[in-house]
């Protein structure tokens, strides 16, 4: 079943055309990777599927974006319940300048959570699903700013799990790690997709393949081919899809 | 232009094929030459010439999985690669079985007038040409070769039929000639194997130009 609808998207900033008429299924419980090069829109699509262009100046939308069946779109959407229902893990970890506690407890409390012992087991629960409350238990109350690169980006799908999304978009998430921070990334996405659905871009072909189910290729703008991620990689039905993945692109 | 050491040892990649293909033709075309000729001499340097024929192999497996470990090739290039090395499973079994030919040649002592039929030395001759059209296909990445190659299997099976009933045919009217039956009807049998490589080499062609491997989708 789809969990998100991109249906005839097109996206301008200030007059340039960024997304060309993009139609994807995104089915729930599964991990989609987005691959393409620089460049291609597969970001830019990413964060249409929380109106993060919202925040870009001169970004301008056509087309319906439907996340279980409700255009998100519309300009009665409220952005920040979306945010909640979709959350976002970034390339590089952006832990807040806070502790560690206070990090994963912020998007709770800003959505009205409050009592010490809910935020508590919020907290808990939320480093635990992200693979990190046994080295982060003791250091509670620690800054963030001290923890490792993959450390980090642990404690921001942490941060993102804590106000319970649907949807986690993760831009490049293990770009700036190391090997073994990669695979407890990528083991941590495996578990997640049976509670959430993820959409992940990735530059990692081969990451693309270990972690996702569907995969599809942007250039240019424009969605070239979408399918189930060995089929795509293995036999890919467009020769464009086949240049960029075989490094013979251009 | 991109990948280009990549480029580059994919194609060396083929001209290994090329010459493992080569190898192992010149060993069937010399087996059944042994075999025709009775000679002894040619079936024992076939024998000999076995262990380059696995050198070879070797020597292409380390290619392959050092292009697998360095390059993690994708699409057509991960086909190709895995294709290749499946198939030098076949063509190194079709270079075994030319020397377990000219072993059972060597065996016959050469003496005259024990030489195989028109029959068994057409299936030979269909065979090796099966090999050899499997290696060209390869190269040229030419699908509807390979499958004409997996089609001309039922040819040289029905040819391996009849050289059975004549084999047969000569056990009744020579019960005498039970040996030389018997060495007749494990050459063919080693030939008609040779054909049955040939057709599995055509499907991994297939498999690298679309994909498909004996009409699926792999993975």
């Amino acid at each position: 079943m789809e969990k998100i609808i991109v249906e005839n998207l097109n996206l301008y900033y200030d007059g340039a055309q960024a997304l060309k008429s993009v139609n994807l299924r995104i089915e729930a419980n599964r991990v989609t990777a987005l691959i393409g090069p620089s460049g291609c829109g597969k970001s830019t699509l990413l964060k249409t599927l929380n109106r993060m262009n919202d925040l870009v100046p001169g970004c301008r939308m056509t087309g319906r974006v439907l996340l279980d069946g409700q255009n998100i779109l519309e300009a009665n959407t409220d952005v920040n319940q979306l945010r909640k229902r979709v959350g976002m893990v970034f390339q590089k970890p952006n832990p807040f300048p806070m502790s560690v506690y206070d990090n994963v407890a912020y998007g709770p409390r800003t959505h009205g959570v409050r009592g010490r012992a809910r935020l508590d087991d919020l907290v808990e629960r939320s480093l635990r699903s992200a693979a990190i409350w046994d080295e982060l238990k003791d250091r509670l109350h620690k800054s963030a700013m001290a923890l490792s690169g993959g450390q980090q980006q642990r404690l921001c799908m942490a941060r993102a799990l804590a106000v319970e999304p649907e949807v986690l978009l993760m831009d490049e998430p293990t770009s700036a790690l190391d090997p073994i921070s990669t695979g407890k990334i990528e083991d941590l996405v495996a578990q997640l997709k049976q509670r959430y659905t993820i959409v992940m871009v990735t530059h990692n072909m081969q990451q693309a393949l270990r972690v996702s189910d569907f995969t599809s290729f942007f250039l240019l703008g424009e969605q070239v081919e979408t399918g189930e991620t060995e089929r795509l990689f293995s036999s890919p039905q467009d020769k464009r899809t086949e240049d960029y993945i075989t490094g013979r692109f251009g | 232009m991109p990948r280009r050491s990549f480029d580059e040892k994919l194609e060396e990649l083929t001209q290994e094929m090329t010459q493992m293909g080569a190898m192992i033709e010149n060993a069937i075309e010399m087996a059944l030459r042994a075999l025709t000729c009775n000679d002894v001499r040619l079936a024992q340097e076939v024998m000999r010439g076995d262990a380059e024929v696995d050198h070879k192999e070797r020597g292409i497996e380390t290619l392959c999985l050092r292009l697998l470990l360095t390059q993690q090739p994708l699409a057509r290039d991960l086909r190709k690669v895995s294709s290749a090395l499946k198939m030098i499973g076949d063509m190194e079994r079709v270079g075994d079985q030319a020397a377990d030919i000219c072993e059972i040649v060597t065996v016959m002592g050469g003496e005259p007038g024990r030489g195989p039929s028109q029959l068994l030395s057409d299936m030979a001759r269909h065979t090796a040409d099966m090999v050899h059209r499997a290696i060209d296909a390869y190269v040229a990445g030419d699908v509807h070769l390979a499958r004409e190659v997996m089609a001309f299997d039922d040819v040289v099976d029905d040819l391996f039929a009849r050289v059975k009933d004549e084999l047969i045919a000569l056990l009744s009217a020579e019960p005498s000639q039970g040996q030389l039956a018997l060495d007749l009807l494990m050459i063919a049998k080693y030939f008609e194997r040779i054909g049955d490589h040939a057709v599995n080499i055509s499907e991994w062609v297939e498999f690298s130009v679309t994909g498909l491997y004996k009409g699926e989708s792999l993975p």
